[in-house]
């Protein structure tokens, strides 16, 4: 039987929901004689095939992160928002309180122990977006794991789910939002 | 300190607060005043006045922020407000007016020039629909704008003109009546109906409105007697007769006929309510828009008061004592829903009761109130004087009598009609020169958007009620920037007291901005649909049960209309990608390919 | 059979339960009474009902023809459920032979989807929300099976206040539930705070010279300060005392008879 190939990425997150995707420990085991890794930073792939399932961590707040999501959408069967980031900028959208300029401004001009004061333009780096947003503004997405992070249990009964051929449905004490 | 903001020391300010608090100690009248005077109200101010009228100070900062006619920052020496209806609006003869006039004027919309000379700002409606494109410069309506006119209305505020100097004529707004019946085609001799109720005595008043089968003419279609009957029997330590002068649905004009040609009537039919249902104490709600109107009410309440028609012992009947005050709103459509518009005159945000109870036990300051439509008081007026029975020759079964149509938008002849009720759609565009018409909007943004199959239909509670809102729409019309419009009015009216008009108002602009814009799918029309649907059944009050409509009705007549703008794909981003980096490429300098998206 | 007629006349029926109400009481008092639970977030027993989150909307079953009270729905007849109307239960009377449908399918979706235009509305950050675990919003969002706020983010930019001593005010997660401002009002006898503006510009206010928290005559035993549903009113130094997993809500269900004492008990006898 073919295994499940699953891609993975982090954008505007912190990595958290990844690092709660490794808490299933030895159950990632099992899981791996179903499922095979694609582009993720737990492969190093840089750029997602065709593929099953996308999860996604983390919002956007640049243009390189809306090129990432694109690709996954392109290439992933189903995509799903994991993690507070993802579904409603969670943390990085704080910074949606402030103007853009004031964000770089106090970060690279004025904020303590600053030195040589300048914002970064390089062409090179990506540029930020006005604010930070949830994946679901820019893509269609066909599921949705809330959670800061998500349990790793979390993580196991949707893609059980998905591997049984079922729609995903989680059960109530396992929807968290922090 | 710019020189716009006329700055009074606390003492100035306290006697002038002071003394328009012992004129009249309605909130809204002295923020009026505060406004008209200081061209903003301050948060002293806000105080002052909390103090004096012995209010919380937040009770008159909620009031402040409520209405769209005050604001907490100086508006402009001349303060201009273009409405933006697609009859009266300024794109309505197909030039963005309200560009040309910011750009004349150096100013931007919404925000005060520099020098504090002026302001300019659109509005909802402002019921100049039979005069084209109009404004209000410091609340005085000009109609009839073009490019010409909004040049030199430019060039007379750039150079100061006090309004002595302008020319006269642009203050005239004409009555356009086009078709007179039952009601317009005579005058109610003040006095005569009041005499007529006074034979027939209180019994008799409200058995003679209830056989007429006189049915409110503000929308709903309650039984005019029925209600004045209610609320005479209920218990109060004071009865109250409101008339509701708000008319703020878009398109809708005829109140304004009504008041500045019949206010006889009006009066005439609130006394004969009051004498029905022992009111001492009426209110005429006289919509912000039509402020320049109060001075001829005044005079004609006056010239009552001296002909001993209002005041006490009217008639010369002791103990019928009644007397009628006008306030007026500051630019809320929801006012005109009846017990939003109550708590306005008690003072508050307009903002919907729960109801049960109705205001008929439970109105004004809780107390059992009657409150009817302008041109309903008008038509009990005339039943009075000539009796039900002369009423009932003209209509339908269940729509007795006559109904006065504001006909708008692309036809020959726009204005007032009065029709029996069971006139047909197409009778009334036939008559009013429409030709080559796309669709026709009854009864406003809330009411319903109909197509050719409906011309059919014809006007009275049976089929299409409506207000009074008869807006013509040409085959040149883009129909889905009329929805845009409505949906724009919708977000920007809802009061914002329950969630599902709230947000959901907001959220069908959005998505018919992002239709209009190309960058709408299939989902979005989905969604406007579910949302749209939700609103309507789950909001709390007329406003949003209504708000959905034009989108409703329009994604189920007129499909294409959407379908053709729509984005190829399933799916198109919320929010304007290439627009989420200007920001960034204006702080970093960029505009290279990457600084880019699409 | 007498006795019978006459508890028929005083009972409504919600979801195919027969339900006893008294004279006076709503449809949810009556429920409340019975222990069923209708999700709701803008009503305390014991405050005048405000009607306004709509999460308690129910549908009656029209016994006759649809004559609606409410003036402007007559003009358009509803595709769906043209045999039933609307309500709120919070603000309804209850009324003898009342059919009403409550914990459905459908109405849970609208309820669901009432709850998300609250979240998008403001800022929802649950992650770092002192009343993450506490907070009812949050708690009808799990037990409605809400897994994201699913329209676009309004990201508001409102303001917050932490000039008074012991309590703080962040508007971001303000639902204007208006439960403060009549728990001022009408319990602690004070008139603390108020909502001004208009439509999604709506927000709260304190009445104070100087608008601010700091000015007001509020204190921190005032009920105002403890009924807030969510976390725009909080007790400052508080916020952790309890741990995620023992709050209100890993312990309570929302439903559960005498919640309104632990939840107003909770964020001040922690440990109780
Ligand atoms: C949002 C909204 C706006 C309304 N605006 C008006 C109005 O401007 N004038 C009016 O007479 N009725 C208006 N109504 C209807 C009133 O609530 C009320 O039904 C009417 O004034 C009763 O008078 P009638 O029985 O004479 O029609 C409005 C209703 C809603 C829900
Ligand atoms: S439906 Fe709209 S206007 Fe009416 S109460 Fe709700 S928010 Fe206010
Ligand atoms: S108030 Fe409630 S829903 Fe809002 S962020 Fe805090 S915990 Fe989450
Ligand atoms: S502060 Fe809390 S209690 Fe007060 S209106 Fe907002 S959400 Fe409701
Ligand atoms: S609980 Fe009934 S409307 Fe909020």
């Amino acid at each position: 039987m073919n295994k499940i190939r699953i891609a993975t990425t982090s954008l505007a997150g912190c990595f958290g929901c990844h690092m709660s995707f490794l808490d299933m420990d030895e159950r990632l085991v099992e899981l791996l004689e179903h499922v095979e890794f694609d582009r993720s930073p737990l492969t190093d792939i840089k750029h997602c095939g065709p593929c099953d399932i996308g999860l996604i961590e983390g919002g956007l707040c640049n243009a390189d992160n809306l090129h990432v999501l694109r690709e996954f959408r392109a290439n992933c069967r189903i995509l799903i928002a994991v993690g507070a980031c993802a579904i409603n900028g969670g943390v990085p959208a704080m910074r949606n309180h402030f103007d853009l300029r004031s964000c770089l401004e106090e970060s690279f001009l004025n904020g303590i122990g600053v030195e040589n004061p300048q914002i970064p333009d390089d062409v090179e780096l990506p540029l930020l977006l006005d604010k930070v947003r949830p994946i679901h503004e820019a893509v269609r997405i066909d599921y949705y794991l809330p959670g800061c992070p998500p349990s790793a249990d979390e993580f196991l009964s949707v893609l059980g789910d998905l591997l049984a051929g079922r729609i995903p449905a989680l059960p109530k004490k396992l929807i968290h939002y922090d | 300190m710019s020189p716009a903001i006329r700055t009074a020391s606390s003492e100035q300010l306290s006697a002038f607060i002071a003394n328009t608090c012992s004129k009249s100690s309605h909130l809204l009248h002295v923020l009026h005043e505060l406004q008209h005077r200081f061209l903003h109200i301050s948060p002293e101010a806000v105080i002052e006045v909390a103090s004096f009228l012995d209010l919380p100070p937040s009770q008159v900062e909620s009031a402040v922020e409520f209405y769209s006619f005050f604001s907490t920052v100086p508006h402009g020496r001349f303060d201009i407000l273009l409405s933006n209806c697609t009859s009266c609006g300024y794109t309505a003869n197909g030039q963005d007016l309200l560009q040309l006039l910011c750009d004349r004027l150096h100013v931007l919309t919404g925000k005060t020039r520099d020098d504090g000379l002026v302001s300019v700002d659109e509005t909802s409606c402002i019921g100049m629909c039979d005069h084209g494109a109009s404004l209000l410069v410091n609340g005085r309506p000009v109609t009839g704008l073009d490019a010409v006119k909004i040049m030199r209305i430019a060039e007379l505020i750039e150079t100061g003109t006090p309004f002595e100097n302008w020319p006269a004529e642009w203050f005239d707004i004409s009555d356009s009546i086009r078709k007179i019946g039952l009601l317009l085609s005579e005058d109610i001799t003040a006095g005569n109906g009041l005499r007529e109720s006074l034979m027939r005595g209180i019994d008799g008043t409200l058995e003679e409105i209830t056989q007429s089968g006189l049915r409110g003419r503000g929308g709903a279609g309650f039984s005019t007697g029925m209600k004045w009957k209610f609320c005479a029997e209920a218990e109060g330590s004071a009865h109250y007769v409101i008339c509701n002068a708000d008319e703020g649905e878009p398109g809708t004009f005829k109140d304004r006929i009504l008041l500045q040609s019949h206010a006889d009537a009006i009066f005439e039919g609130m006394t004969t309510c009051a004498y029905a249902i022992g009111a001492e104490l009426g209110f005429l709600y006289l919509r912000g828009e039509y402020r320049y109107l109060s001075p001829h009410l005044e005079a004609v309440l006056a010239r009552r008061r001296v002909q001993g028609l209002l005041g006490s012992s009217i008639l010369g009947r002791s103990g019928f004592n009644f007397d009628i005050e006008i306030v007026v709103g500051a630019g809320a459509y929801i006012c005109g829903e009846e017990s939003a518009l109550i708590e306005s005159l008690e003072g508050k945000r307009g903002v919907p009761r729960n109801r049960p109870p109705f205001p008929v036990t439970h109105g004004y300051l809780g107390q059992p109130t009657v409150l009817n439509n302008v041109e309903t008081f008008v038509a009990a007026a005339h039943i009075a004087q000539n009796g039900s029975a002369w009423f009932r020759t003209t209509g339908t079964m269940k729509s007795p009598g006559s109904k006065l149509l504001s006909v708008s938008g692309d036809c020959a002849y726009p204005g007032i009609y009065e029709y029996p009720f069971g006139v047909s759609i197409k009778q009334v565009l036939d008559d009013c020169g429409a030709e080559d018409v796309q669709a026709v909007q009854i009864g406003g943004p809330a009411g319903t958007l109909i197509g050719r199959s409906g011309y059919k239909r014809i006007i009275g509670f049976e089929d299409l009620s409506t207000g009074g809102s008869f807006m013509v729409f040409g085959r040149k019309r883009d129909l889905l920037d009329i929805i845009v419009n409505f949906s724009r009015f919708f977000a920007h009216e809802s009061c914002g007291f329950c969630t599902p008009c709230r947000v959901g108002t907001t959220l069908l602009k959005n998505a018919m901005n992002k239709i209009a814009k190309g960058q709408g799918t299939q989902y979005d029309l989905d969604e406007m649909e579910r949302i749209g649907t939700l609103i309507k059944r789950r909001s709390h009050c007329g406003l949003g049960q209504t708000a959905a409509n034009p989108i409703l009705n329009g994604l189920q007549r007129f499909p294409q209309i959407f379908r053709q703008r729509l984005a190829r794909g399933d799916f198109e981003p919320s929010f304007d990608l290439d627009a989420a980096l200007e920001e960034a490429r204006q702080i970093t300098h960029r505009d290279d390919a990457a600084a880019h998206l699409e | 059979m007498e006795a019978k007629a006459e508890t028929a006349a005083n009972t409504i029926n919600i979801d195919g339960q027969e339900i006893p109400f008294e004279h006076g009481q709503t449809i949810m008092d009556a429920a409340f009474a019975a222990g069923v639970y209708i999700p709701h977030l803008c009503h305390r027993p014991g405050l005048t009902p405000h009607g306004s989150c709509k999460l308690c909307t129910v549908d009656i079953r029209n016994r006759i023809s649809a004559s609606s009270t409410s003036d402007r729905r007559r003009q358009t007849k509803f595709t769906v459920d043209a045999d039933s109307r609307s309500v709120s239960a919070c603000t309804t009377p209850a009324a003898a032979g009342q059919q009403i449908s409550s914990n459905t399918p459908a109405l849970n979706e609208v309820r669901k989807t009432i709850t998300q235009m609250l979240f998008i509305e403001g800022n929802h950050l649950c992650p770092s929300c002192e009343k993450s675990g506490d907070c009812t919003l949050q708690a009808v969002a799990y037990h409605l099976g809400m897994l994201d706020g699913h329209f676009p983010q309004f990201f508001p930019r409102r303001e917050v206040d932490a000039s008074h001593p012991t309590v703080m005010l962040d508007r971001d997660r303000c639902i204007l539930c208006e439960l403060c401002v009549r728990a001022s009002r009408e319990v602690d006898g004070k008139n603390v705070f108020a909502i001004a503006g208009r439509g999604t510009a709506a927000h709260l206010i304190v009445n104070s010279p100087s608008g601010k928290l700091a000015d007001s005559d509020l204190e921190t035993g005032d009920m105002a300060v403890h009924i807030c549903p969510v976390g725009a009113i909080l007790i400052k130094e508080q916020g952790y005392e309890v741990p995620i997993g023992r709050r209100t809500f890993d312990l309570h269900h929302l439903g559960e008879a005498g919640l309104e004492k632990v939840v107003l008990a909770k964020t001040v006898y922690r440990d109780e």
